[in-house]
């Protein structure tokens, strides 16, 4: 049974757990918890698939088209943007028919130059805000962060959710903060990183992904990249699980993005297979699911040149940037 | 939308090294076995696979004395830990060969690969090494302190996990300074002979292990010759039943490994997705032919309808087809002759009233295929309920109270096996104390390890195959 959406977009049923702090504590303590070990059983068991030929092209290609390009270095400039940009629009300058990036994910200081770099070309820019990675601020500063992001022509924005209020059981405080950026974000596409790292439990995990889809998140995002582990196969089956549970009450279609430790092609189609069995084959597209990765890229570029050439060529021959 | 077709990905088959014809192993030879040959079938596609040279009575006889021999002259007055050895020699051996028996199982008996590939196989070499580590320990294993073998033991297993089941049976029997006359199915013969020639290569004395292939009548020899101390069998009840008459008052040791109806209890507070996952894994894993399987599932009614859907949501992305695939998850049935006793469960349980659901996968025009089926609104009156279906059928029981869950997961003449799921950890002992079965998963299902007691209540058998307590089978004690 969907039932229909209300003005602030939650069904009636949703909007009542949301009513108060008690009342979203309640909901998310009463969500089926999660067994680690079956879920890693899980994960393992999916990774053993193996996708050969045809199958494994096209999963490359669309790993390609779902990369979400990321510098996020202090040592940042506006030359390493704009090269990265670069890749993004043409990822293999031998091959124009492989796809795009799907978005070029760099701080909010950098936004205006990616824009300017990308314009016309399709490929998002998404920029990290609130006070990213940690989080650590008042949140006048995270709006603000959000803000400029977003003034500069950022299409999507990577928050960071509070994870101190999180784990210290304010649940009402990560609430409103989402809900709070997802009104500054105007038209910007929202992904709400949990930073499952320091979450440390599956049953957090799946709190904290009901917590980002109920308070408007688009994407709901393991990781930083900054802390380890990052984004892992269990925490990402958790995840998509959680999204495809927010489907089947509601109707809506959420996103996932893994981001951190993806480098190799292996592991992105691990991913891939993980997507396509747990959450559905509708989720296998750039709208709905995102790689957060910067090496991985020039793998699956790689990966992509072999299995049509029928040999290995060697990173000399994509570009490093 | 784009739909992703994973491309098929089948293991190599001449990794298996198929032989033509395959012999019976006695007295540390192979030689032709008197008996009328029998052909093998590979189940996924109906093709003869190979002709295997069965035993007579006179070749059982043979194998019997050879086996006394061995015993009384060398294996049962060796030290444990020269013994060792050896065990362990063979437990390396399945490892190194572990792709070829893989494919090979995958062949004859119609199981997918990944499972033969990493349960199957990995498992056979665990429990030879488990075994071996017993070898020169038996001292301390609460037997005496100097307990002796048992003799010659007659070993009868079923096709379900034909190389994992010989382990099972020899790896023990072995340790304990036991010699061994073994009869694999009569439709999967292949991994047992494969195994015996890994015996003649670690250089077993001869008499060892003898390996009998051959139908029923043979397992009746192996299993009444007099010069048999102690019978082990696992298969179905009722050949159970025959071999406990038949072996009345002769002093022979006996133990039975029978069939089962095990209940899966889901209750409110269980992590459901991973509820999913143990009941998909207990009922479709080896297309439901294990004993031990989660056969009936009984879940608590205010969760029932939530679960349910997240079940057919799962079993539909099940892949069913060719077991050399390595993205098979559910592969051939073993035989026309099992494909056809699930085909009239299933309709039994269509024409008593229970509300059927199958996955609709596509199924191979060829071999024997049956989809993933799960009944609901199923009653304890049910022949789905009651009798073992060994097959990818689940049959779903609700219940309302903890109480109500115990007593109809006992509310079977069986009791192998049960798996309680709950986030609650005194609810988990409560019901294992209460459960009448020998083996109780909590949170998990079809976890198997050599160091773990396996067996069964009631019409399921008796007596304890691994760990500890498995060792007492094979001593005389």
């Amino acid at each position: 049974m969907v039932a229909p959406p209300t003005a602030s977009g939650l069904t009636p049923e949703f909007a009542d757990v949301t009513r108060d702090e008690s009342s979203l504590r309640r909901f998310l303590h009463g969500l089926p918890g999660v067994d680690q070990v079956g879920v890693e059983q899980r994960a393992a068991g999916l990774g053993t698939r193996s996708i050969k030929k045809a199958s494994k092209l096209w999963a490359i290609d669309t790993a390609i088209s779902m990369v979400d390009l990321t510098t996020l270095e202090g040592a940042d400039t506006v030359g390493k943007v704009r090269s990265l940009c670069a890749k993004a629009r043409r990822p293999d300058p031998d091959r124009p028919e492989v796809p795009k990036a799907a978005a070029v994910c760099v701080y909010p200081d950098l936004v205006e130059t990616a824009v300017r770099a990308l314009a016309g070309s399709g490929v998002g820019v998404a920029s990290v805000a609130t006070a990213f990675p940690s989080g650590r601020s008042s949140m006048r500063v995270k709006i603000a962060d959000t803000e400029l992001a977003v003034a500069a022509g950022a299409s999507e924005v990577d928050m960071v959710i509070d994870r101190g209020a999180f784990l210290s059981g304010r649940y009402g405080q990560v609430f409103d903060e989402i809900a709070t950026i997802k009104h500054a974000c105007g038209d910007a596409h929202l992904k709400v990183i949990l930073e499952t790292g320091e979450l440390a439990t599956y049953d957090n995990v799946r709190r904290a992904s009901w917590l980002g889809l109920l308070a408007g998140g688009d994407f709901i995002k393991t990781s930083t990249g900054k802390v380890s582990p990052a984004a892992t196969l269990p925490v990402t089956h958790v995840m998509l699980q959680a999204v495809r549970d927010w489907h089947d009450s509601t109707g809506e279609l959420r996103g996932v993005k893994p981001a951190g430790g993806i480098r190799t092609t292996k592991d992105a189609i691990r991913y891939l297979v993980a997507v396509h069995e747990v959450a559905g084959p509708e989720w296998l597209s750039p709208e709905l699911f995102r790689f957060g990765a910067s090496s991985l890229l020039n793998d699956l570029l790689m990966q992509r040149r072999t299995q049509l050439d029928g040999h290995y060529s060697g990173p000399d021959y994509v570009t490093v940037d | 939308m784009t739909t992703w077709e994973y491309a098929p990905a089948p293991e190599n088959r001449d990794i298996a090294n198929l032989k033509p014809n395959y012999r019976m192993f006695v007295d540390g030879e192979f030689t032709e076995g008197t008996g009328e040959p029998l052909k093998t079938v590979n189940p996924a596609t109906e093709e003869v696979l190979a002709e295997v040279s069965t035993a007579s009575t006179s070749d059982v006889d043979r194998a019997v004395k050879a086996a006394r021999r061995a015993h009384d002259r060398v294996w049962g007055k060796m030290p444990g830990a020269e013994r060792a050895k050896y065990v362990y020699r063979i437990a390396r051996m399945i490892a190194e060969r572990a792709r070829e028996l893989a494919v090979l199982e995958s062949l004859d008996n119609g199981k997918p690969i990944k499972e033969s590939r990493d349960v199957d196989v990995p498992l056979a070499s665990a429990h030879f090494f488990h075994h071996a580590g017993w070898a020169d320990k038996l001292s301390y294993a609460g037997y005496g302190p100097d307990p002796r073998p048992v003799g010659v033991a007659g070993q009868v297993i079923p096709w379900n996990f034909p190389l994992l089941m010989a382990a099972w049976k020899i790896a023990p029997a072995l340790a304990c300074g036991n010699t061994v006359v073994l009869k694999p199915a009569e439709t999967t013969p292949l991994t047992a002979l494969v195994l015996a020639e890994i015996v003649q290569q670690a250089d077993l004395p001869p008499g060892v292990v003898n390996i009998l292939p051959g139908a029923g009548d043979v397992g009746a020899a192996v299993v009444e010759h007099p010069g048999v101390d102690k019978v082990a069998f696992t298969g179905s009840t009722d050949v159970g039943k025959i071999i406990q008459r038949a072996i009345a008052g002769t002093g022979k040791k006996l133990t039975l490994e029978l069939g089962g109806k095990a209940a899966n209890v889901v209750f409110d507070d269980a992590p459901l997705d991973q509820a999913v996952e143990g009941i998909v894994n207990g009922i479709f894993f080896n297309q439901g032919h294990v004993c031990c399987a989660g056969s009936r599932l009984l879940v608590q009614e205010s969760v029932a309808d939530e679960l349910l859907e997240k079940l057919r949501a799962r079993v539909s992305t099940l892949r069913v087809g060719d077991p050399l695939d390595k993205n098979t998850d559910v592969g051939a049935i073993n035989s026309a002759e099992q494909l056809r006793k699930i085909t009239d469960l299933v309709a039994s349980g269509e024409a008593e009233g229970a509300e059927r659901w199958t996955s609709a996968c596509p199924l191979p025009d060829k071999g024997f295929f049956f989809a993933p089926t799960v009944f609901s609104g199923v009653s304890q009156a049910m022949r789905i309920a009651r009798e073992e279906i060994f097959g990818p059928v689940l049959s779903v029981l609700t219940f309302r109270t903890p109480e109500e869950a115990v007593a109809k997961a006992n509310n079977t003449p069986y009791g192998l096996s049960a798996g309680i799921w709950t986030d609650k950890g005194s609810r988990i002992l409560w019901m294992a104390q209460k459960l009448r079965a020998g083996v109780v998963w909590a949170n998990t299902f079809n976890r198997f390890d050599p160091t773990a007691p396996f067996g069964g209540y009631q019409e399921s058998g008796f007596g304890r195959e691994g760990g500890r307590v498995g060792l007492e089978a094979y001593l005389d004690v």
